[in-house]
């Protein structure tokens, strides 16, 4: 297997960001100083109220979107500050929320776009790398099919294999698993559970799933109701390797209980805005 | 409290209203005029260059005086007035004819078996080609010209209903059912909201498939209208005035397709945009 | 061998579909009323119109001024299919050219769409005098009348077709390390193919419908040009002959388009089959 393992890098510092949205002269700020760091390797989960700015603050990493104040650094260089968006790149994968596999390309072309195109592998070794992956995770046969053929569970798993063949420093996660029913959920926690054991990287995950935060997350950083505002950063602190049993343990009930609370509370103000704002 | 809402409205409204004025001063706006702009400078220059071909056009200062000259006279509107009569009646008749055979054929399958064949035999048959036909069939002009410029909005209504139809949500009808809804309130409250966006639809490109008709109808076989006058133009070697009926009748069917439209989004408030 | 085969066996299905059978009564109920009201009642006006047994022995008559077994019915259709795909092809290649810079690139699109606006409410059949008069020739002017027609449904459907592409895709591409071009070739053009083959199905009927105009007035030899100077030779046989040689051209032209359509975007296909 050619080195798909790997980490090393990959450490995120979020300084100070600010995102303010200022469409017709209406300023609507989305994110107000928000400040943590993810560590090289680290399982980063960000949880909070739909709606309330985390997929901006994925957008700025991956330089989809810019941002107002602050910066952000990976690895000691500012990728993203008020007068600098990076381009996005290979480096910064991003999974979307409802799959952006290619419906015009198979599974096999689409995974080995990122390689091909980029021309850091030939064709050949692309495909026998995927072809590697793909049996790994139990998904030989669907190679020559189109995304529009298969359920969307496999459709997400192979979008995250066309993410991980590029050996990206950062994974970025957006609620990718939002449209799946819970059994189809707890197949892909299993595959993104083996996945990052098998070859660690920074993960940058977001979602309002409570117990999908803690079954992956090394670290689960809880925004506040828009706007935005990092109220809590919890270690998980299970061991890896993981698997969904940790459900049982006592850390973990425990974990879910304070995480609870603290977003019930977050959730509250958030429907209390809304009545405000229907009034 | 309500004087607070009311200051809220105003300048909310205040707000749109710059924006708006933005909307229209906007980059966007510039590049698209400058365009146009360019456009007739390159048409200038292309005649007075004597370029191949394009000098046989008149310039568009000509043009102009043309359009000012021609607007002031009578003959003009009543060409606009018998194009728009002829028109709005023959849409009106393929629209109440095509309407409910489409619904028909959309809703009953074995009506569609039987119809639907004898439907595309006739169909592909251009509607122009119909002229000598019509022509021959129809005792005045006037009625052949009603009856070939039905011809085209009729056949694109009968099929975009008769598909809306077959593609509304069989959970809807499902729903309707089990809350107790009889055949005749599944049609009037499912199947013809169901059908509306594809009515809609269908009236879009049908009325610009009449335009196109009727213009070819008046100039081989009427006497009076835009598309006649247009003709006329030609056989006396007025070329402005050609450009004239040209952009007049782009005017015609672009009203046209405006109010088809309007009244379109007006039968269905819940496809409005916000 | 297999293709008669399943030939075969289509008819042997069809044979006991009951939609087959009704479609069967449909046209035979068709051509009756359309016989009886014209050969047999000879009602008022409907006198004057052909009836279909005596279009059917014209078309297979041989000594026929044009019939099936004429030459010159067949250089009509030559001449009629030769402009209609020159026309169509023409709008195709700059249509959808044009539309796929104009859906990719905001600032291109800015700049021509309100040329683009303008120019179409104007019906592609208004444009025969001009055409007929800056144009040489006869060929030109009914060949560009045909162009024009197919050119604006496919530009617009074209453009239609890339603003339908959802955002998503665009991200990924680039996610992925695609440069412009890539993203253009990877994401925009089969983005928009399901759109652009709505369009080409369109564009085809406005083109035949404006060739046929195009040579009535403007045209020699040609399907339209031949109905015209029949009618004007009362031969009401030939006229309603060549309106259904022309709507048999028109089907086929469709079925083209549709094939061809099926073959480009296998993912759909795909996709329907599995979810039929």
């Amino acid at each position: 297997m050619s080195g798909i393992p790997q980490a090393a890098k990959g450490d995120i510092s979020i300084r100070g960001v600010s995102k303010v949205y200022d469409p017709s002269g209406a300023r609507v700020t989305a994110i107000e100083q928000c400040s943590f760091d993810v560590a090289a390797g680290q399982f980063a989960v960000v949880v909070g109220p739909s709606g309330c700015g985390k997929t901006t603050l994925l957008n700025a990493i991956a330089g989809f979107d810019t941002i107002s104040a602050g910066e952000i650094l990976l690895d000691g260089e500012v990728i993203a500050s008020a007068n600098k968006q990076i381009r996005p790149g290979s480096d910064r994968v991003v999974v979307f929320q409802n799959g952006a596999l290619f419906p015009w390309r198979t599974m096999m072309e689409n995974i080995v776009y990122g390689p091909v195109r980029q021309k850091t592998m030939s064709r050949p070794e692309a495909e026998r790398i995927a072809r590697e992956l793909l049996r790994r995770v139990g998904l030989e046969g669907v190679q020559d099919k189109y995304p529009g053929e298969l359920s969307s569970g496999v459709q997400r798993r192979g979008e995250i294999l066309r993410a991980l063949i590029n050996q990206p420093t950062v994974m970025l996660l957006d609620e990718p698993f939002r449209a799946l029913d819970a059994v189809a959920k707890s197949v892909m926690h299993e595959f993104v559970l083996e996945l990052f054991d098998f070859s660690p990287r920074t993960m940058f995950f977001i979602t309002h799933d409570l117990d999908e935060a803690i079954l992956l997350a090394d670290k689960v950083i809880v925004m506040t109701t828009r706007p935005a505002r990092v109220k809590t950063v919890i270690e998980v602190g299970l061991p890896r390797p993981r698997s969904a049993n940790v459900t049982g343990a006592a850390r973990y009930r425990e974990l879910k209980q304070s995480l609870l609370e603290v977003v019930h509370e977050e959730a509250l103000k958030a429907f209390q805005a809304g009545e405000r704002e229907m009034a | 409290m309500s004087s607070t809402a009311l200051e809220l409205k105003r300048s909310g409204r205040a707000l749109r209203i710059s924006a708006y004025v933005r909307g229209i001063l906007s980059l966007k706006t510039l590049q698209g005029v400058s365009t146009l702009v360019a456009f007739v400078a390159l048409w200038q220059a292309a005649v007075s260059l004597k370029v191949p071909y394009l000098s046989n056009l008149p310039y568009p200062a000509d043009v102009w005086k043309s359009f000012t000259d021609t607007v002031v006279t009578r003959a003009y509107w009543i060409s606009w007035a018998v194009s728009l009569e002829r028109i709005f009646v023959s849409f009106l008749v393929a629209q109440v004819l095509g309407i409910p055979l489409g619904l028909l054929m959309g809703i009953s399958r074995k009506s569609k078996d039987i119809l639907f064949p004898v439907f595309e035999i006739v169909r592909p048959i251009p509607p122009i080609a119909w002229i000598p036909l019509a022509i021959l069939f129809w005792p005045t002009e006037e009625l052949s010209i009603y009856a070939l410029t039905f011809i085209g909005p009729f056949f694109v209504i009968v099929l975009n209903v008769m598909q809306g139809v077959a593609n509304i949500d069989v959970s809807l009808k499902r729903a309707a059912l089990s809350l107790g809804a009889k055949p005749g309130d599944i049609f009037w409250k499912i199947m013809l909201p169901g059908a509306l966006p594809s009515i809609l639809t269908g009236m879009t490109v049908g009325i610009g498939v009449a335009w196109n008709v009727l213009i070819a109808a008046e100039m081989i076989a009427g006497h009076v209208g835009l598309g006649r006058m247009t003709w006329e133009a030609y056989t006396n070697g007025n070329i402005p005035l050609i450009m004239v009926g040209m952009a007049s009748i782009g005017v015609a069917g672009y009203l046209c397709s405006g109010v088809v439209r309007i009244v379109g989004q007006s039968c269905m408030p819940w496809r409005r945009r916000s | 061998m297999a293709q008669s085969s399943s030939l075969g066996r289509r008819l042997a299905r069809a044979a006991t579909d009951a939609a087959f059978w009704r479609g069967l009564l449909g046209l035979t109920l068709f051509f009756l009323a359309w016989y009886v009201l014209t050969a047999v009642l000879k009602l008022p006006r409907f006198e004057k119109i052909p009836d279909p047994l005596a279009v059917l022995v014209d078309w297979l008559n041989p000594h026929a001024t044009r019939s099936l077994f004429t030459a010159p019915y067949y250089v009509d259709i030559l001449y009629s299919v030769a402009r209609t795909y020159v026309a169509f092809l023409a709008a195709v290649v700059f249509g959808v050219g044009l539309g796929l810079f104009m859906g990719w690139s905001t600032l291109l699109f800015n700049f021509t769409f309100p040329l683009v606006e303008v120019f179409r409410p104007i019906p592609p059949l208004s444009w025969i005098p001009l055409a007929i008069i800056v144009l040489p020739g006869i060929e030109l002017p009914v060949v560009y009348v045909t162009f024009i027609a197919a050119f604006f449904a496919t530009v617009i459907n074209t453009i239609l077709g890339v603003h339908s592409i959802d955002r998503k895709y665009f991200l990924a591409a680039r996610c992925l390390g695609a440069r412009p071009l890539d993203v253009l070739r990877d994401v925009v053009v089969p983005g928009a193919l399901p759109f652009i083959f709505t369009g080409l199905q369109i564009a085809m009927g406005l083109a035949w419908m404006s060739l046929v105009a195009g040579e009535i007035i403007a045209g020699q030899r040609g399907l339209g040009y031949y109905i015209y100077q029949a009618a004007s030779l009362y031969q009401y046989d030939q006229v309603v002959m060549y309106m259904f040689t022309l709507g048999f051209l028109g089907f086929v032209s469709s079925v083209l388009i549709r094939r061809v359509g099926q073959r480009m975007m296998a993912w759909e296909e795909a996709r329907r089959k599995s979810k039929g």
